[in-house]
């Protein structure tokens, strides 16, 4: 039996039903193929929307909130800072390289589309078991697209992260963030108005690549997926790049009234966005599109998502200068139609009407669901695991070894050194550090950025996790020495349409709410990405928080590595007994289970208050975030990155694997010169934050208590090696 | 003295360079596009700059050598006058001929982006009279195709006539298995300088690890300009 004419759309027989009420009449095959793509999931966020309502979106630095294709901060001095991370998962199971690479591609062109340079890429990804020959394949995949895009355009690749589990088997996640800087002045929205003013196609020619991507990202991935192969799209850096610099050269012309970048849903997407934001419609003839190959339909003109193209609506008469800029830098630069007064969206082929629908109804008039919602039932039996009962490691050096092996735990090296992480000379932080940290050329100021989420404690507490990879990546912020300023999320989950999923979705934002509200990190934009399923279950919970701080005074960048021997060691914060859901638990007793560690973010701030004024005294020599693999972790990555070791005697009636391994949240290892111990003291104190003195830093060893006595570089090459050995063999 | 940083389409470190010249060196700096074929002679220092000049396809390089103002700077060095290219620089200028050799694909077959140990073999040239001989300077390598590779030959001409101005310190520093571990050549009259490594990224100390070991290659150039080829190089 033949599909219903909306099936091969991915809609619903209702979803049909409104658009035969919107428009009074049956859709042609076009007009339904541009619902379908506008209607999914990944543009419509149709299924989340009422959920993502809930997050905190203003803030005195907000210029620019969700609903663009970025978001925007004030960074004093006129200059603002645009950011954004987006998905690329599906594409990315199916052709690691391309699909990576456009994702790359993709956030770039928002980043650029809003006015700014874009300075900074930050990539997310997670994987399956690294000793699985497709996961390697995948990982390799995924690091040469986006060495292989990133590089190309010239912008650096500054950090992220990379996880492994095997929840992600089948389905990695792929989130590429973009950083970009501008001044106000230059500032650009995706608005199309003022009737009369033309509408212009520029950059790469239109090809039938692509096509229905958005709708192929908004269902779960199955052994058939492989042949949605053509509807991952083909990137070309090159060619982004010169559209960088035009569109860059064309913007500060101040000819322009919008831009869009052509995404997802192609030109279809553009045009309804720009005119349903600028309460305008759209009249576009298909046949003045530049074309890559003959005979392409309205149905594939309108829907193609053929990677570097824009469109542009510049004031009526600046057709010429914006031909002429395109024309530099060898691009294209078509008129294709006009803005009008009508609302409508109308495709003319060939002379004939080959399409016309109110351009608002295809942007905001998606429906939005309600989705049922419950309790997954494993939380009460990982929520209530005992481990109590787990026996204590008979070797601590051999355990802490092994967590520091595990690939989430272990050098990221062999992933970082294949991109370009210096390009651009910002590059003050350099990859492996808590956060990246970039100058601003011609200012006392820098901007950190980091992205952050334990997708484990996301599984085993959605809310409590989603709390955590906030209040993690503002940590991460401050140990940097920057103040956290805004966040854009990265929402990765499986199929909404089963209740437990939307549970963990719901909460986790309920979590990400509260942590934004009390560290003051408003949300200025994101990414839903749903559907991340395969046969063998969904994916961990992973909403991927990317933050950006700013620091007042370069000079204040802080590190994690230990600088000077005779150096104090200080905890802010404490260790409590908590190892649910760590990776020691992982590593050592192939757990994931537990109660995850508990999050108190009155506590969270004043820590992190405090760490950040010793910072800016400037008598923090270094500084790390106290999270992943504990303590023991902690200390050894500011050892290893240092090349000094470390001599720590802590009192405490814990059992060793708590003391070393314990996730407690809220912990910033520092070091500061012996002097300077008493005014962290004081100033912990007036917060209201525990202080502990650890040690100091001394010798070529990381001893604690009785319990590690190991050699820097013995621990080095192991941490160092690991991911690298098991990918090369 | 005056530099030219030269904008190839793809070209992505052009800023970077002109910033260094311009404001760390302090020293004025103009951007040419590549398209504008002109007299240089007015230009002390011409900077080909790292990047992907036409996305690397066919070759790295062999596209961009076609650019009309690749005709003026070839003009401009038979002339004497100074040409450095650093990275896709380098292999723009080994495609024009400027160079001996020719660039292979890194042998792991991957991109590298790392701060590697140089040995400055030649201190003695217009790019390298701030250094020592044997000197070690920590600069940053970022490449695919940085394997350079000459035949025998050739390679005695390298040696025989001090071509070999820098070189990776040893096997385990060099990132992409390049012959004799080189790192950077020169042409015989030495005003030719081309290197895989990026002084322009490592010429202030706020940066990266902190090491301004490139200042050093713009420095000696300034030295060079500013008091004569008799007293340097």
């Amino acid at each position: 039996m033949a599909n219903k004419p909306w099936e091969n759309e991915g809609l619903t027989e209702a979803e049909y039903k409104m658009i035969v009420d919107i428009l009074g009449r049956k859709p042609n095959k076009t007009e339904l193929g541009m619902y379908g793509v506008m209607w999914s999931e990944h543009c419509s966020y149709k299924n989340s929307k009422k959920v993502l309502r809930n997050l905190p979106t203003e803030g005195a630095r907000v210029l620019q909130g969700p609903g663009e294709n970025a978001g925007i901060i004030d960074i004093g001095d006129e200059q603002a800072v645009s950011f954004k991370i987006e998905s690329h998962n599906h594409p990315s199971a199916i052709e690691p390289y391309q699909g990576a690479a456009t994702g790359v591609g993709g956030i770039i062109r928002d980043i650029f589309t809003m006015g700014a340079r874009p300075i900074a890429c930050l990539d997310s990804l997670r994987f399956g078991d690294l000793n699985n020959e497709r996961v390697q394949f995948l990982l390799e995949g995924v690091v040469e697209g986006i060495s292989g895009y990133g590089n190309c355009i010239g912008i650096p690749t500054v950090g992220g992260e990379v996880y492994f589990s095997e929840s992600y088997q089948e389905n990695p996640l792929v989130n590429a963030m973009c950083v970009g800087i501008m001044d106000h002045e230059d500032i650009s929205t995706g608005t199309a108005k003022g009737v009369g003013n033309p509408v212009m196609v520029v950059g790469a020619t239109t090809g039938r690549d692509g096509i229905q991507g958005a709708s192929f990202a908004s269902d779960e991935l199955t052994e058939d997926s492989e042949e949605d192969r053509p509807a991952v799209q083909v990137g070309d850096p090159f060619m982004e790049k010169l559209l960088l610099e035009a569109c860059l050269e064309l913007i500060k012309t101040g000819a322009l009234v919008g831009i869009q970048d052509m995404g997802a849903a192609g030109l279809t997407g553009s045009s309804c966005e720009m005119a349903s934001r600028g309460g305008a419609g759209i009249e576009l003839d298909i046949d003045l599109v530049p074309k890559r190959e003959t005979g392409m339909n309205s149905y594939e003109v309108m829907l193609s998502e053929s990677q570097e193209r824009m469109l542009v609506v510049p004031k009526k008469g600046k057709e010429e200068l914006v031909e002429e800029i395109f024309e530099k830098w060898g691009l294209n630069a078509a008129v294709v139609g006009k803005v009008t007064d009508d609302g409508m969206l109308r495709i003319l082929d060939e002379g004939e009407v080959a399409a016309e629908v109110p351009a608002r109804s295809l942007a905001d008039d998606a429906p939005e669901y309600d989705r049922e919602s419950e309790r997954p039932s494993y939380l009460d039996e990982v929520q209530s695991y005992d481990l109590s009962s787990l026996s204590e490691p008979e070797d601590y050096n051999e355990a802490l070894l092994e967590v520091l092996q595990s690939p989430n735990i272990a050098s990221k090296e062999w992933v970082y050194e294949q991109y370009d992480h210096m390009v651009r000379t910002n590059t003050v932080v350099l990859p492996g550090s808590d956060a990246a940290v970039l100058r601003v050329k011609g200012k006392e100021k820098g901007l950190a950025m980091t992205t952050d989420c334990n997708g484990r404690y996301c599984y085993l507490d959605p809310e409590t996790g989603g709390a955590i990879a906030v209040a993690e990546a503002a940590r991460n912020i401050v140990c940097s020495g920057a103040e956290p300023v805004a966040i854009t999320d990265g929402l990765n989950f499986g199929n909404p349409m089963k209740p437990e999923i939307f549970w963990q979705f719901e909460k986790c934002i309920d979590g990400i709410s509260e942590a934004c509200l009390s560290l003051g990190t408003p949300v200025t934009g994101g990414n839903v990405s749903f559907y991340n399923e395969s046969p063998s279950g969904a994916i961990y919970p992973t909403p991927i928080i990317g933050m950006v701080g700013l620091l007042e005074d370069i000079n204040q960048a802080t590190t994690s590595d230990f600088k000077d021997e005779g150096d104090v060691i200080l905890l802010l914060g404490e260790t409590k007994d908590e190892l649910g859901g760590s990776e020691y638990l992982n590593t050592v007793h192939d757990l994931e289970t537990g109660k995850v560690p508990e999050l108190d973010l009155d506590l969270e701030k004043r820590v992190q208050d405090t760490c950040l004024t010793v910072i800016k005294e400037g008598i923090v020599k270094s500084a790390h975030d106290c999270a992943d693999g504990g303590l023991a972790v902690t200390l050894a990555e500011s050892s290893i990155a240092g090349g000094l070791g470390a001599e720590v005697e802590i009192n405490s009636d814990m059992a060793p694997s708590s003391l070393l391994f314990s996730e407690s949240q809220s912990r910033i290892v520092i070091s500061v010169a012996k002097e300077d111990v008493e005014k962290v003291k004081n100033q912990a104190t007036e917060n209201e934050v525990s202080v502990t003195k650890l040690g100091r830093v001394n010798g070529d060893k990381l001893i604690i208590n009785d319990l590690v006595n190991m050699k820097i570089g013995e621990m080095k090459k192991r941490w160092k090696e690991s991911i690298r050995s098991k990918i090369e063999g | 003295m005056k530099f030219a940083v030269i904008t190839f389409p793809g070209s992505n470190c052009d800023q970077d360079c002109y910033h260094v010249a311009q404001e760390v060196l302090g020293q004025p700096t103009d951007m040419l596009w590549h398209k504008d074929a002109q007299d240089l002679s007015e230009y002390d220092c011409v900077i080909l700059p790292g990047g992907f000049s036409y996305g690397d396809y066919l070759r790295t390089g062999a596209i961009a050598r076609f650019s009309p103002i690749m005709n003026s700077v070839i003009d401009f060095a038979k002339n004497g006058g100074l040409v450095i290219g650093i990275c896709n620089g380098f292999q723009i200028l080994l495609e024009a001929g400027l160079l001996p050799g020719a660039m292979k694909i890194n042998d792991n077959l991957k991109f590298v982006c790392k701060y590697v140990n140089l040995e400055v073999v030649n201190a003695e040239t217009p790019f390298t009279n701030q250094c020592n001989k044997g000197e070690i300077l920590q600069v940053p390598v970022a490449h695919g195709e940085g394997n350079y590779h000459i035949d025998e030959d050739g390679l005695e001409d390298l040696i025989a006539n001090d071509q070999i101005v820098v070189r990776y310190e040893d096997e385990a520093e060099n990132p992409n298995g390049s012959v004799m571990n080189i790192a950077g050549i020169c042409n015989k009259e030495k005003n030719v300088f081309g290197l895989m490594p990026h002084p322009e990224r490592c010429s202030e100390s706020i940066l990266g690890n902190g090491t301004e070991d490139g200042y050093k290659i713009f420095a000696s150039i300034l030295e060079y300009v500013t008091k004569g080829s008799e007293q340097c190089g």
